[in-house]
């Protein structure tokens, strides 16, 4: 497929019919650019049709079932991008609420961070929250910082971070960067056993991040004597909300316990993520970690007006430009108010649900090693079929010919050939059900037509690529 | 498909022992466990290393895995070729694929033969 530029034809050009102000109307003069700026020159139908088509050969959840494990691609809806696209915020400029006697030019945006805040406060039952964190892996650095800070202010000397083998393949990698040694604590039965932790566990661990369900879909059930055998050596718990999904509305993580937390507002409260937008990871804390949070706070005063205080001298400081991405705070915002607690409540019955409905349904199909109720995924495993030279590689790809994106493949690594799959709540059955016949179908392949399968995809604008050659002779730079 | 005059660690080496001089690379169960292979970070020329001390790692495609010391010992030589080409280890995971070559201290001590490591692969395998 041709480039547009390369479509371009001097002279070409579509016309739009202008409202509001023209950019002239606030820019300075002297800031304007006055020579060509090279785009292409292309008619209105031109560059209709190009763009339709370049979307047409991405696989999207506007387009397909999307059922990445891990990643939670639900639905966006397209009201939040309505409520995003509002020009009393995509016209505000970000130093605004600094600038003196400004901030009365923006309370409507500050007073969207503070009540941000505050719901997600609500919903996971912790104290205070940071929305400046660009995205998860962001999160658990800041939540890690924190972290150190409680513990510097309180002069224990910490070294180690325990991760368990089920955890978010960032969560060791955050801890590393922070600076602690990782100690790996490997899952019984699936979940965190107390004995296995108690082996690893003693007064040198800072705190210990978990992922609740974990990777594997499955809930850990020995919260309570966890949380117990860390405050024994003041030791920090830390919720790693990637899979908030499966609990939101049932399960307050700062009731349980957990010290800090971080969520993915790109994941759970619906906003675009992948290919699809920036991410967002705020952070939650207790009470007693709340003095640390990143600067600036948003605060209201008495008369209800809303600013950035910046006088808090244990903060762990600036942790990014100005407060995050906004945009995508604003439309998670919107979809919590669109939704509410019943809502909410709601989607996570269906995420569950969904998953459960298609775990079952695989019985006798594909190998599910972990085969109890699970949370909002799964994990299932071809190792047996991979015996006859079909892996889980060549189930993801033949899903593709079937026109739906792969699930999340060899990862978690604690199952062989694995088939992580994330249906979330926006499915409806007959989709849930349509996937489950294609991968039973393929399931089926691999005694009769195992070639078929190694060939695939077949019906793609690519076919099967290179992965070795991508990884080995990466060509990251072109010249344009 | 296991070579007998090797000997094995159960974090899937093997070693090929010749005076105090051993041989170390990683099985072919290893590599096929880790798909085609896109890096190897290999410990220098002078590193010293205990017998299951983490020595350097691999990536695949799927993913990166540790590779441990089998041996006690000093590191006297490193299979350069394989900086360009990694596909060597697929290839020829007993043979041009060689990772490096220690310098042993004592004798290599908790090996498995060939026939305990294939049973350590089929208890790994269940």
């Amino acid at each position: 497929m041709k480039t547009i530029f390369e479509k371009s034809v001097a002279g070409r050009e579509g016309c739009w019919p202008c409202e509001g102000l023209a950019e002239e109307a606030y820019i300075p003069t002297e800031l304007l650019r006055d020579g060509d700026i090279g785009l292409p020159s292309a008619s209105e139908l031109d560059v209709v049709r190009h763009f339709t088509k370049l979307s047409q050969r991405n696989m999207g959840v506007d387009g397909n079932f999307y059922p990445l494990g891990s990643c939670t691609m639900k639905y966006n809806p397209k009201f939040t991008e309505v409520v995003a696209g509002l020009p009393g915020f995509t016209r505000l400029h970000p130093v605004l609420p600094q600038l003196q006697g400004a901030g009365g030019l923006c309370q409507g945006a500050l007073e969207v961070m503070y009540e941000t805040e505050h719901l997600l406060s609500e919903i996971t039952g912790m104290h205070a929250y940071t929305l400046h964190p660009m995205a998860g892996a962001h999160g658990e650095l800041t939540g890690v910082m924190l972290m150190a800070a409680y513990h510097k202010d309180r002069g224990n000397k910490k070294t180690k971070i325990i991760v368990p083998d089920s955890a978010h393949g960032t969560n060791p990698a955050s801890a590393a960067i922070a600076g602690y040694d990782v100690v790996t604590v490997e899952s019984v039965n699936g979940i965190v056993d107390p004995d296995a932790l108690a082996a690893v566990l003693d007064d040198e661990v800072a705190g210990m991040m978990m992922t609740c369900p974990n990777t594997l879909g499955l809930f850990e059930t020995h919260l309570p004597k966890i949380v117990k055998m860390l405050r024994k050596v003041d030791a920090l718990l830390y919720y790693d909300g990637a899979n908030l999904n499966a609990i939101m509305g049932k399960m307050r993580v700062g009731d349980v316990g957990f010290d800090i937390v971080h969520l993915n507002l790109h994941k759970t409260f619906a906003t675009p993520h992948g290919g699809g937008g920036p991410g967002s990871g705020p952070v939650g804390v207790c009470e007693k970690l709340k003095q640390f949070l990143p600067i600036s706070r948003v605060a209201k005063q008495e008369d209800g007006q809303f600013y950035l205080d910046y006088n808090h001298p244990k903060s762990i400081g600036y942790i990014a430009p100005f407060y995050g991405n906004f945009g995508v705070v604003l439309k998670a915002y919107a979809y919590i108010l669109r939704l509410g607690g019943v809502g909410l409540t709601r989607a996570t019955e269906n995420a569950v649900l969904a998953a459960n409905y298609m775990r079952k349904r695989l019985d006798g199909h594909l190998e599910v090693p972990y085969d109890r109720i699970c949370m909002h995924e799964f994990v299932a495993s071809a190792a047996d079929q991979a015996k006859k030279g079909v892996r889980a590689l060549d189930f993801a790809k033949a899903l593709l010919d079937k026109g739906h994106h792969a699930p999340t493949i060899y990862f978690p690594l604690i199952v062989p050939e694995s088939i992580m799959i994330e249906p979330t709540e926006t499915e409806n059955k007959e989709t849930l059900d349509h996937f489950i016949d294609d991968l039973i179908e393929i399931a089926q392949l691999v005694d009769t037509n195992p070639e078929a399968l190694q060939a695939a995809p077949v019906t793609l604008p690519v076919t099967r690529l290179d992965e070795t050659k991508a990884a080995r002779g990466m060509e990251l730079t072109d010249d344009l | 498909m296991i070579p007998e005059d090797l000997l094995y660690a159960k974090s899937h080496e093997w070693v090929m022992v010749e005076g105090d001089i051993a041989t170390v690379g990683i099985t072919q169960f290893a590599q096929e466990q880790l798909g085609d292979l896109t890096f190897i970070e290999l410990p220098e020329v002078g590193d010293a290393f205990e017998a299951g001390n983490e020595m350097g790692s691999v990536e695949s495609v799927k993913a990166a895995s540790e590779i441990y010391a089998p041996v006690t010992g000093e590191v006297i030589e490193v299979n350069e070729e394989l900086e360009d080409a990694p596909e060597k280890v697929n290839e020829e995971p007993y043979g041009d694929g060689w990772l490096l070559k220690f310098k042993i201290k004592g004798e290599p001590e908790g090996l498995l033969d060939a026939e305990g490591y294939a049973d350590a692969i089929n208890a790994e395998a269940d």
